[in-house]
């Protein structure tokens, strides 16, 4: 399973996520409010509303439309109407690139 | 004439029409702004919701304790119109907005508040709430909108009797009671997933018992005034609801991607937009929907060069859909197609913004070929 770089450490605002596609499928790559990475599948399970335009509250992220919340950390869902929870993948600094494990 | 024949049944005819086109689930148009900025708008804060409902809950108190107090002199009307607004359509807008989980910062005060404001509306909190959620998805989908509130052409006696709330707490008290047999519909099925049926019936159980005492201890008093505190505020309070819901979607397009052609913005006053909770700033709060009430004031700002002009007043907003209505009759694919400002995005094809008022509108299959409308009239 490769280790893809994704983008820059810095591209991600604290407590913010940012878009990133790859290989025909999206993701959702956060930076948390102590400068940890995740990365989940980029559409809300309840919907196919992308959460690049939600709010990041600490370690949840909201979907911008119908305010199903997840915990990126571990993809639960969280608050409905999310009811199925979101798909993660590793993460990893190196260089001050991103990294995803992508399996 | 009628031209066409609609089918607003969820599950019916044009329900499948519109899913075949790509009107379900679909891409709406957005007003491009900043991620900075969206992310600003977007922050929740408890102090303005706790402001407001320590007002809310402070004022219908003092005009409930008044209304006992003069009861059943006619001194205690005033004090019951006071307490009936607040009860029959401020909390349609409290049911609104936690139902959307933006009132409140802190998640217990918005859920907690949600809970009354549907007691109080006599909404189930479950299917209100996926109803709603439906609402947001296919904003004035023909077939696959549950909370479409005036079919083409318009029944005029029922848009009249909504402003004393006969259908709201017939329609509520009926779902309560088909809940309360554990019945659902289909139609409310099709978007309440199975999980969460039987938290439906277990509320509207509860709820039951409470509507059920406050009946109780009327007749044990042999006096309405129980009554008057709960339940039947929604006869004498829902008008302020029902005239600024009326303005929300009415006389606007069907079946569009495009918020800025089936929403209505309006300037109102301050009054109202306590009552409202400034969901008279409905395009924004469609395009936006988890930009909190408080912040919808600064989003207008912010989108406004993006949007057609708002409604000055209400007057103003009723002055276009009562003439659409009308015409409405005539042609139902009439409808107010609004002109953007120069700095407008324009509509586009692919959100179905090309679609002209009395031209025949993308997903009705209903059409009497024979008397097919012409484009313009």
């Amino acid at each position: 399973m490769p280790w893809i770089a994704a983008c820059s450490a810095d591209d991600i605002d604290n407590e913010d996520l940012i878009r990133w596609d790859h290989g025909g499928r999206s993701y959702a790559i956060y930076r948390s409010p102590d400068d940890d990475y995740f990365c989940t599948d980029g559409f809300c399970t309840h919907e196919a509303i992308h959460l690049a335009d939600g709010l990041v509250m600490d370690y949840v992220v909201e979907c911008p439309k119908h305010n199903g919340q997840f915990d990126y950390r571990n993809g639960e869902a969280v608050r409905l109407p999310a009811c199925k929870n979101l798909a993660t993948y590793q993460t990893r600094i190196e260089n001050g690139q991103v990294e995803i494990l992508i399996g | 004439m009628s031209h066409t024949n609609r089918d607003y049944a969820l599950l019916g005819r044009d329900a499948k029409l519109a899913e075949e086109i790509g009107l379900v689930s679909a891409q709406w148009y957005h007003t491009d702004l900043p991620r900075k900025v969206m992310k600003e708008l977007m922050q929740r804060s408890d102090r303005p919701a706790i402001r407001d409902t320590i007002i809310l809950f402070g004022v219908m108190i003092a005009s409930a304790s008044m209304g006992i107090w003069l009861w059943p002199s006619w001194w205690s009307a005033p004090f019951w119109l006071v307490y009936g607004v607040l009860y029959g359509s401020a909390m349609d807008s409290r049911w609104h907005e936690c139902g959307h989980g933006t009132a409140f910062k802190t998640r217990w005060m918005n859920d907690a508040l949600y809970q009354i404001a549907c007691f109080c509306m006599m909404r189930n909190p479950v299917t209100w709430r996926w109803s709603h959620t439906r609402h947001h998805t296919d904003t004035i989908i023909v077939g696959h909108d549950p909370e479409i509130i005036a079919m083409r052409p318009a029944v005029v006696a029922r848009l009249i009797l909504n402003f004393f709330g006969i259908f709201e707490l017939w329609g509520n008290a009926k779902t309560t009671l088909q809940l309360i047999a554990g019945y659902m519909p289909e139609t409310t099925k099709s978007f309440v997933p199975e999980p969460e049926r039987k938290r439906a019936f277990l509320v509207a159980r509860i709820w039951g018992l409470s509507y059920l005492a406050t009946l109780a201890l009327a007749l044990w008093m042999q006096s309405i005034l129980p009554l008057m505190l709960v339940g039947l505020p929604i006869l004498f309070g829902s008008w302020h609801m029902v005239m600024t819901g009326y303005m929300q979607h009415l006389g606007l397009a069907e079946n569009v991607l495009d918020h800025r052609l089936n929403s209505r913005t309006v300037y109102m006053n301050r009054i109202s937009r306590f009552i409202y909770w400034n969901m008279n700033f409905h395009v924004e709060h469609h395009m936006f929907p988890m930009v909190p009430w408080h912040a919808l004031p600064r989003m207008h700002e912010l989108v406004k060069h993006d949007m057609p002009p708002a409604h000055p007043s209400i007057l103003s907003a009723y002055r276009e859909i009562i003439p659409t209505l009308i015409r409405q009759f005539r042609n139902p694919d009439w409808f107010v197609k609004r002109q953007l400002p120069p700095t407008a995005q324009p509509y586009r094809a692919e959100y179905h913004g090309d679609l002209e008022p009395g031209a025949p509108t993308p997903g009705i299959a209903g059409y009497d070929n024979a008397l097919r409308p012409v484009a313009a009239e």
